[in-house]
């Protein structure tokens, strides 16, 4: 019988069945972070156990630490316990990798882990952070969980789950210039709405997402828990491949070539049944932005803002209003008529080399206009920052007048200094755009490192097609 | 955990779809290493009209009054009431642990978002999704009836409310013997100990890449 990579993924990971259809899966790779493992190490320790394989955890602090200033520490006492916490915890039990603050591979666990091949097809990635769906990318069966399943993980590598339901997201045809997979995955939740995947597995394929690079596709997958979907993963291709060779934990010699042979099966068969089935084309997704406070408000850059008055569902109408009220916003504006007053390229979604390399080539030669007043990169890693520096992109962000930050989660959720004050108004390449997220007040406005670039440049909203 | 057989509990509307985690929860009281204490916090910049700090006393902050969980009528409340996609967003366990320390020990809803719905039947809450034209019912009995009540009979799967209507809830068996139980998830799965070891010496002979 034809099977979805879904399928395949979970069959190889079922170590016990309930009768009502609960499985125990295996868990292969435990991510670990400073916010959502203290009270999950606690727990263990209170209970008396221990975890189970340490050489599953690969664990770094990203959520609280600065991205400026690191000579003078974590000044935020409270944030400084939470990472000496997570210290202490790997200290005592051990890890396959931990990379401290400061440390040259420190960065987003979502970065980190695929850069140093401690993300490989057909594994099961879990996180304390929704976010985790980014390794999906790699045919991973990959998603977030809250700290009662970190515990669970550490104390018995499994984790108690249902199947999903399964949903195949096709993108067709060749993207436009200028759109990104950040285009993508915002076109895609536009079109099922942030709870469209609530309940299923999404696996995106179509020629689209095959043309997408690794970086493109890790955006997408990361961006799979807004449209709702726990999960979204690629099948495994050459570019899978070849991203993974030679990484730190990547296999090496004879176990390479097994391991490559059986990542390759790692797709869904011909003829796979699929519960839900939605097709995009290329073509016609335009570069995006949000225009409210969660990522399905969302419209092309030349559309203007949605108008409540339509909408005849009146709860749905009244969540439009209130965002708009909320973003400070009327109906009917045009996008590209939107003024900005910050600018943030960086987070899980967007920090990879890929988008520090698509942003600088819209800022080079350019100049931040005189309306922004602050305009931050923040590369995903320390290696992602090594590496653009070596191609000189540190040089063209901070001639065009952004500051070039060291790496982390940073004003993707304001965990940390980097924020917005009240009323202010960015252009992110982030993923959530929530009343508050990126500071109390502060309003969010989703877009991909290209169109941030070319908002930092403008001072507004901008079509990037225009620039390029 | 607590067991939870059957409540019977004042009624708090939330009249909004996708209610995330962040506003269940802000960011800036993830910064604990605890479990508890985030219930003066749950929906923070919501129910107060300042920005609230971890670790501040939350007693003389100016609340919202037009926040619905302010309003007198509903302090106490245990079962809330809300629409669409509720928890959707951050993976948070936070968000569970201040609506439990805020005194709800059910959440009925149109929907719930997956990794939300699955961190409250770790803290013994129960999430119950009902359908809209139901959901669109209590809402309208809510706000018509002060002290408005409803019982959650977990045992018999039912919402019953106080004209004696009641509605019938789905819940994976499992999950209902732990909640009715109070069954530690670990402790379950460690009797299947032995079983998860020959698993994994499969998987390090079959792919021994996973165990670098």
């Amino acid at each position: 019988m034809s099977k979805t990579l879904y399928d395949k993924l979970w069959e190889n990971h079922v170590v016990h069945q309930e009768a009502d259809g609960t499985a125990l899966l295996y868990i292969d790779r435990h991510l670990v972070h400073e916010v959502t493992s203290p009270q999950a190490f606690e727990g263990l320790k209170l209970a008396g156990r221990k975890p189970w394989r340490v050489s599953s955890i690969v664990a770094t602090p990203d959520h609280n630490t600065p991205t400026d200033h690191w000579d003078e520490g974590i000044k935020d006492p409270i944030s400084r316990q939470q990472v000496e916490t997570l210290d202490a915890n790997i200290r005592e039990v051990g890890a396959l990798a931990y990379f401290p603050f400061k440390d040259a591979r420190m960065g987003i666990l979502h970065v980190v882990g695929p850069e140093n091949g401690a993300t490989l097809p057909g594994m099961t990635v879990v996180c304390g952070d929704s976010h985790t769906s980014t390794h999906g990318a790699f045919a991973c069966l990959a998603h977030g969980i809250g700290t009662s399943e970190v515990e669970h993980v550490l104390a018995t590598q499994c984790l108690l789950q249902k199947k999903s339901k399964t949903m195949l997201i096709a993108v067709e045809g060749k993207l436009g210039k200028g759109v990104t997979g950040k285009d993508v995955a915002l076109a895609i939740i536009g079109t099922i709405g942030t709870a469209g995947g609530t309940g299923y597995a999404i696996e995106f394929g179509g020629s689209a997402i095959r043309g997408l690079s690794m970086e493109g596709r890790m955006t997408l997958c990361n961006m799979a828990i807004e449209g709702g979907a726990r999960m979204g993963f690629v099948a495994v291709d050459d570019k899978t491949v070849e991203y993974l060779k030679g990484r730190p934990f990547s296999p090496k010699g004879e176990v390479w070539a097994n391991a490559v042979a059986y990542w390759r099966t790692l797709h869904s068969d011909a003829g796979a049944q699929f519960d839900r089935v939605v097709t995009l084309k290329a073509e016609e997704i335009r570069p995006q932005v949000t225009w409210g406070t969660s990522p399905e408000m969302v419209v092309a850059i030349d559309a203007v803002v949605p108008d409540p008055a339509k909408q005849t569902d009146p709860v749905k109408r009244e969540g439009m209003e209130r965002a708009l009220q909320y973003m400070g916003l009327n109906p009917n504006t045009p996008m590209n008529q939107i003024t900005i007053d910050k600018v943030f390229i960086g987070s899980c979604t967007n920090s990879r080399i890929e988008d520090l390399r698509e942003a600088a080539g819209v800022l080079k030669g350019r100049h931040v206009a005189a309306n922004v007043k602050l305009a931050l990169a923040v590369p995903g890693s320390g290696l992602v920052k090594r590496q653009a520096e070596a191609e000189g992109l540190d040089k063209v962000f901070i001639a065009a007048g952004f500051e070039w930050r060291e790496p982390g989660c940073s004003m993707c959720l304001a965990m940390n200094a980097d924020r917005l004050e009240p009323g202010e108004r960015c252009a992110s390449t982030s993923n959530r755009n929530f009343e508050g997220r990126q500071g109390p007040g502060g309003r969010t406005h989703l877009v991909s490192p290209a169109m941030a670039a070319a908002a930092a440049i403008a001072g507004r909203f901008a079509d990037v097609r225009d620039v390029l | 955990m607590d067991k939870f057989v059957r409540l019977e509990g004042l009624v708090a509307p939330l009249d909004r779809n996708n209610v995330d985690t962040d506003a269940i929860i802000p960011k800036q009281f993830l910064k604990s290493i605890k479990r508890s204490g985030f219930g003066p916090n749950a929906f923070d910049e919501w129910r107060y009209m300042d920005v609230g700090q971890p670790g501040q006393d939350n007693s003389g902050r100016p609340k919202n009054p037009n926040f619905v969980l302010n309003q007198p009528r509903y302090q106490g409340a245990e079962v809330l009431l809300t629409r669409a996609n509720f928890g959707c967003g951050s993976s948070r366990e936070h968000a569970p642990w201040a609506l439990l320390d805020f005194g709800f020990k059910a959440i009925i809803a149109e929907s719930f978002a997956d990794i939300f719905f699955n961190n409250c039947y770790k803290n013994g809450i129960v999430p119950i999704v009902l359908p809209a034209a139901e959901v669109e019912a209590l809402f309208k009995q809510v706000e018509a009836t002060p002290g408005y009540k409803l019982v959650v009979d977990l045992q018999a799967q039912a919402v019953v409310r106080p004209d004696g209507y009641g509605i019938s809830f789905q819940i994976d068996a499992f999950r209902k013997e732990c909640l009715i139980n109070g069954w530690d998830d670990i402790g379950l799965t460690l009797r299947h100990a032995e079983k998860i070891r020959e698993f994994e010496e499969q998987r390090r002979i079959n792919q021994p890449w996973l165990f670098a």
